[in-house]
């Protein structure tokens, strides 16, 4: 379909589609939308890791496929390694891997296949340096086993197996900081991103493409299902959790920290305001809120300081 | 052709040299280490072109970076063992459900605890189910040999399986010994390049690998495996056969016969306890006794047919076990037997557990052996199935 010239002019992300109509994912799903935008950024020539997780399913099952780019299902564990092995082949047999005109390999896991069982494999591909892009997609829970905690599950949130109840066993840690983790391993580059603001996002996945090395995008996506939220509030959840500086955007690249604004510039949201809107955090208390609150803004002037020292 | 005095270990290497390969992902493990740090020197000396080496951190990670990479179209190899093919185990049946012609050497040692580095074929014989194909090699030889027809086999358009090359811990892996290697020319011609079933590079025509199956289709993409496994056969007879045409040493029979024409009892067994075993025949044979080995080189696909046409005309079967399955019986031993139940050819079997974590079994031991079976036969009766012959008491 050609659109007219002055609409053309307007768009801030490509036009074309390589993520199709008839994928499996729930009403309002942030992961979805995220694959949408990878796929947009690489025009299709990416060659997709997915291990267990919600994309498996949405993906569509046998013999179908929704993305418009070859798709390896793998195990739960081993998508840093299965990403890794590819891009030996694709550099044993002579292709060009990554730039404008070469291939994208993608890594797409959720964040139990990330932050807990796949942390090995990806620490083993930041950690060997291969030409590949690893994105986690976090929807702060195993959602697609049924809304079970993971590491990056918040304090106070409810799942299946923190359910709150008359012991008030809700999470009780505080979320993972896998981006840390990441970024001890000094990669070429490592980034949040939040399926709120696509053109951050396209622009951190065309980043990752042009720079040599390791790449590593931990991207917000919420889960309507999972975190009991309307699922027309999916962009506005996502945003607030950038605005309250729950989830701030940054990149790090070659040692350096940088906020990217839509952060907050001045002082965040109150993080009430993101919490409300979720059903997983409505048995929290005011102590817990209080709680969580510290600890977001304890991270966040963390952050900072890591941007003012190493900016 | 030049012949090189080489470990099992170097034996392996140098099959991964010559057969081209492109990416080896693999992760250290004690008395696998020699073969990676062998390819290592290959690429750091510039003996080997577009040979991409992934020092990954886990098995686990070993067999999942060769399963992208062989998805991708690379001919793929890694090696292991015990604790280390353990850990492997959930991506060895991932390798063969996405049909991937991966080879493998897996050095057999003990499973701990207790911790022990030393033969035993219980690691291997545990991947039983997998979809990989095994071969147990005798002598250093054959696990060269095996190496270079593996990746034939492994890659041939009707199998697509891929295939694990079975080595003795230290009494192959250590040990130095004359091994014949042909040309590079002439293993070209033997082993071309790769044509994949399915590439991850096609972006004209993407498709997904092992998306959910539902009950409606998982079911044949199993069928389609076991066919495979069936074709294998086939395969394996052609290629070890084609391989004793060009280079001398036949491999068309999946199961070694040695002096078994007209024995009436036949050791049966796998990899390199079978050398113990054939020195043993021999002097058995001079003192009167009629006896033969037989060698079980294909362990899967299992060579049922072969068994029969062997088990039909002699009196006993002395199934030699460097393993065991607990709350059942040597796995060799087990599977022998199965095969025979329905078949006119039953011989009396009887299983001798040996050599469990690296002990020795001797000529004397294989002597006694033959005498107990013999005894046996005589009497027409088992004076117990199952014996673990080096039990101290």
């Amino acid at each position: 379909m050609e659109l007219p010239a002055d609409v053309k002019k307007k768009l801030t992300l490509p036009f074309e589609e390589h993520f199709y109509a008839g994928h499996t994912a729930c009403q309002g799903c942030g992961a979805a939308l995220g694959l949408r935008y990878v796929l947009k950024a690489y025009g299709g020539k990416a060659i997709f890791t997915i291990p267990a997780c919600c994309s498996t399913i949405i993906a569509g099952p046998w013999p179908y496929t929704a993305l418009n780019a070859p798709l390896f299902h793998t195990a739960f564990e081993t998508t840093g390694a299965v990403i890794s092995g590819i891009e030996a082949a694709l550099k044993a047999k002579g292709y060009k891997v990554k730039g404008e005109d070469g291939i994208m390999v993608v890594g797409w896991a959720g964040d139990g296949g990330t932050a807990d069982i796949g942390l090995q494999a990806l620490s083993g591909f930041l950690e060997r340096g291969h030409d590949a892009l690893y994105i986690m997609y976090d929807n702060e829970a195993y959602m697609n086993t049924g809304i079970q905690r993971s590491s990056s599950t918040p304090y106070g949130a409810w799942t299946t197996n923190t359910p709150g109840g008359k012991k008030h066993f809700l999470e009780q840690r505080p979320k993972k900081k896998v981006i840390d983790i990441v970024i001890a391993h000094k990669p070429a580059y490592a980034a949040t991103a939040s399926v709120a603001y696509p053109e951050d996002f396209m622009r951190k996945l065309k980043k990752a493409q042009t720079i040599k090395g390791p790449a590593f995008i931990q991207l917000f996506a919420p889960c309507p299902t999972g975190w009991r939220s309307p699922t027309d509030k999916t962009i506005e959840i996502a945003r607030l959790a950038v605005q309250t500086a729950y989830f701030p955007l940054f990149e790090y690249e070659n040692g350096k920290y940088k906020i990217n604004m839509p952060s907050p510039n001045k002082e965040p949201k109150p993080l009430e305001e993101f919490l409300k809107l979720q059903g997983r955090f409505k048995y929290m208390t005011k102590e817990d809120i209080e709680t969580l609150q510290e600890w977001v803004l304890r991270e966040w002037e963390e952050l900072k300081k890591k941007a003012e020292v190493f900016g | 052709m030049p012949k090189k005095v080489v470990s099992g270990n170097y034996a392996a290497a140098y099959a991964v040299k010559h057969a081209r390969v492109e990416v080896v992902a693999a992760y250290p493990i004690t008395p696998q280490t020699s073969i990676i740090e062998k390819i290592a020197e290959f690429i750091a000396n510039g003996e080997v072109e577009n040979l991409q080496y992934v020092p990954v951190e886990s098995e686990h990670s070993a067999m999942a970076a060769c399963i992208g990479a062989s998805a991708t179209g690379a001919r793929t190899f890694t090696a292991t063992s015990a604790q280390g093919l353990a850990l492997m185990h959930e991506m060895l049946h991932w390798a063969a459900g996405a049909r991937l012609p991966i080879v493998m050497v897996d050095v057999n040692r003990a499973m701990a605890p207790p911790w022990s580095v030393w033969d035993d074929q219980t690691d291997s014989l545990s991947q039983r189910d997998t979809g990989w194909l095994q071969f147990y090699a005798e002598n250093n030889q054959e696990v060269y040999d095996g190496v270079l027809m593996a990746f034939k086999i492994a890659e041939h358009e009707k199998v697509n399986l891929p295939v694990m090359i079975v080595e003795s811990a230290f009494i192959l892996s250590h040990t130095y010994d004359v091994v014949d290697m042909p040309e590079q020319e002439e293993i070209d011609e033997f082993l071309p390049p790769r044509k994949p079933l399915y590439t991850l590079t096609d972006f004209e025509n993407p498709f997904s690998v092992g998306a959910l199956g539902t009950p409606a289709d998982y079911y044949e993409f199993r069928y389609k495996i076991a066919k495979a496994m069936e074709e294998a056969k086939k395969v394996i007879k052609e290629v070890g056969k084609e391989y004793g045409e060009r280079f001398g040493r036949d491999y068309s029979q999946m199961i070694e016969l040695y002096r078994t024409d007209d024995a009436e009892i036949v050791f049966m067994g796998m990899g390199s306890l079978m050398g113990t075993v054939k020195e043993a025949v021999d002097i058995l044979r001079s003192e009167g006794y009629k006896v033969g080995a037989a060698k079980v080189r294909w362990f899967r696909p299992f060579p049922r047919e072969e068994l029969y046409e062997l088990a039909k005309n002699v009196e006993g079967i002395a199934v030699l076990d460097r393993n065991f399955s607990f709350g059942q019986e040597g796995i060799l031993f087990n599977e022998a037997k199965g095969v025979l139940y329905n078949t006119d050819a039953r011989p009396i079997m009887k299983n001798y557990i040996v050599g469990l974590g690296g002990r020795d079994l001797t000529v004397n031991d294989v002597k006694a052996i033959a005498k107990n079976m013999k005894e046996i036969i005589e009497k027409g009766k088992l004076d117990r199935e199952i014996e673990w012959y080096h039990l101290k008491r």
